[in-house]
């Protein structure tokens, strides 16, 4: 008889522990605002700040700016490293690691030395500036997530004979880029848009340091003045994050791809 | 003129040249295959008609231009692939007007060719299906009638029965060669077997090591072979090493033998040693009618296949394989037994080369 196998069971059940009573703690902690009894009134007041309004909804568009940014260089460098110049790939692998590598708070400064009001390209100088700076900073902090992504998907079809079937029917480069290849490479451009939406929306430091109204500013300037408001926006970031996953998990394992046989 | 020319065309990659200088002229409406074993440069070659490779140097003309330098999709030339390369996110009747809407033809003019092309490749209703929902086949009949429907100068099969499994491969063969006659389209068709081109195409081009080792109809590359190499790729062919006894009446002895080959000395001298080839078609076993080749030998191994017996018959340091036809009533030959193997004179061949 087969027996039973405790230790990985064990091993799950703690982690388990581990990820989820905090979680469970905050939850509960952020329904105890009213005296006596469990509310939703931390979130009530959450949801009708206005000040949360306005840096959730500034985050999502520069969230958004950045995704467009990011798939507007990312895929066609992905693409053309894999179909003309295979051996830059380690060399543009290592640059789109660099993010993980170089602290956000070194990237910022360097941006603020760069780009500050007396410098040749003063972007810091107007708010649509430091908007732009900040879409600029969003897309190298997501690029490690969004170049591996779409360059994923390229691996997984055949881009060179896709590519030369629709050369050979006529077809030119932005065509082949836009038509065939950009929706073959769909899903993972998506899980690399979730990801940077997700990112985008937590982060603090650059947003904090350019001084923008983001969400990441915010969250940090509730948590350090209020009491049960933060665990409800720790959990709402928290559901957040979780539907981008959800999203990727439901744009990725929608179409069948093998061939009847 | 030939409509499609290759003039004294190379290729180099880095420092390693891969084809030698080749010169080619295909007829409108001709079927041409390359054959070739991997790496012979058929499909580089392939791929520069194309446009897909450029010549380190030559000229490649199509209906008299000069294409050398235009780009693939300048060409007008229809590919299909091994791995069929239909576009996923494209039903099948997108993909099939991907390059009439390239071409900026009207609604009307690609909604009735792609009518066409699917009644073509027999398969009307398949339309709004995408091609993960076709079988092999069906995708690569999908991809012919894409590549057809642009209406091409040339059409470029690049392997496109490869990977196809052995029922499909046949039937399809005959479809593509059927769809080709019926459109009298120039062909150009790249495959490593040797079947496939020997019963679709008009002509033969065979391939070695980035040269064109003989070009002809299958019936000259099968019974005509003008090198070894072409000798020993197409078709299956017994080598026999031998001497050259007297150049005049073309006497060779194998293994203390002798025999008479009638289709010329191929070079060699009286004296010299010598490889002759003799396809296995050629050979039967009895004894030798008046004015045929004999050779007696042991039966070394007998394979009983169903249909046939493959039997291989040692003569001394050379040895034959033989396909004689399974008959129900009759035991057949057991290993160890004297056998005479006769022939005709014309069937000796005698090869550039000795064998090693």
């Amino acid at each position: 008889m087969k027996r039973p196998v405790i230790g990985p069971w064990i091993t799950i059940i703690l982690g388990a522990i581990y990820f989820l009573v905090p979680l469970v703690a905050t939850f509960e902690f952020s329904l105890r605002m009213k005296r006596g009894e469990y509310s939703f009134e931390a979130y009530r007041v959450v949801f009708g700040d206005p000040n949360f309004q306005a840096s959730f909804t500034y985050s999502a568009l520069i969230a958004v700016a950045a995704i467009i940014v990011g798939v507007l260089i990312v895929v066609p460098t992905a693409y053309i490293v894999q179909l003309k110049l295979p051996r830059l790939r380690p060399l543009v692998e290592f640059i789109t690691l660099l993010p993980l590598v170089i602290p956000a708070i070194v990237l910022v400064f360097g941006y603020i030395r760069m780009y500050n009001s007396s410098s040749w390209i003063p972007l810091t100088n107007s708010a649509r500036g430091t908007d732009f700076l900040l879409t600029c900073a969003y897309v190298t902090l997501a690029l490690p997530y969004m170049y591996r992504a779409v360059d994923t998907g390229l691996r997984a079809i055949d881009i060179r004979t896709l590519t030369e079937a629709a050369q050979s029917l006529g077809s030119s480069w932005p065509r082949i880029l836009f038509q065939v290849i950009l929706p073959n490479v769909r899903v993972a451009v998506l899980s690399g848009a979730f990801l940077t939406f997700a990112i985008v929306i937590g982060e603090f430091t650059m947003a904090s340091l350019l001084n923008r109204p983001a969400f990441g500013p915010y969250l940090q300037l509730v948590g350090a003045n209020r009491a049960y408001e933060p665990a409800a926006l720790a959990i709402i970031a928290f559901i957040i994050t979780w539907a981008c996953m959800g999203l990727i998990q439901l744009f990725g394992g929608g179409r069948r791809n093998d061939t009847r046989r | 003129m030939a409509f499609l020319t290759l003039e004294k065309i190379t290729k180099t990659f880095g420092n390693q040249t891969t084809i030698h200088g080749i010169d080619l002229a295909v007829e409108r409406g001709e079927f041409v295959s390359f054959l070739g074993p991997s790496g012979c440069g058929k499909t580089t070659t392939l791929r520069m008609i194309a446009g897909f490779e450029t010549p380190t140097s030559g000229t490649i003309k199509i209906d008299g231009k000069d294409v050398t330098d235009l780009r693939p999709n300048q060409r007008n030339i229809g590919m299909v692939f091994q791995a069929y390369a239909l576009f996923p996110n494209m039903t099948v009747a997108d993909n099939i007007a991907f390059g009439l809407k390239v071409a900026k033809k009207s609604s009307a003019e690609i909604a009735a060719r792609v009518k066409e092309m699917l009644a073509l490749i027999k398969l009307p209703d398949v339309g709004n299906r995408f091609p993960y929902q076709l079988s092999g086949g069906q995708q690569q009949r999908v991809a012919l009638a894409r590549a057809l429907a642009i209406q091409p100068k040339i059409l470029l099969l690049d392997e496109p029965l490869s990977a196809l499994d052995a029922k499909i491969r046949i039937a399809l063969r005959d479809e593509i060669r059927a769809v080709q006659r019926s459109l009298g389209i120039t062909t150009i068709y790249v495959t490593h077997d040797q079947e496939e081109a020997l019963s679709m195409s008009d002509r033969i081009c065979v391939m070695n090591e980035g040269r064109i080792e003989q070009l002809g109809t299958p019936f000259e590359i099968y019974n005509n072979p003008k090198t070894r190499f072409v000798a020993t790729f197409v078709g299956t062919l017994n080598v026999l090493n031998g001497t050259m006894v007297d150049t005049a009446t073309g006497r060779i002895a194998i293994d203390g033998q002798e025999v008479v080959a009638t289709r010329g000395a191929n070079g060699a001298s009286t004296g010299d040693s010598l490889a002759v080839a003799l396809r296995p078609e050629a050979l039967s076993i009895g004894e030798t009618e008046p004015g045929r080749n004999g050779l007696k030998g042991v039966i070394e191994e007998v394979h009983f296949l169903g249909p046939v017996v493959r039997i291989r018959v040692r003569f001394g340091d050379n040895v034959v394989s033989l396909d004689t036809f399974n008959r129900p009533h009759s035991a057949p030959p057991v290993r160890g037994e004297p056998v005479n193997v006769h022939f005709g004179h014309e069937d000796l061949l005698v090869l550039d080369r000795p064998a090693i």
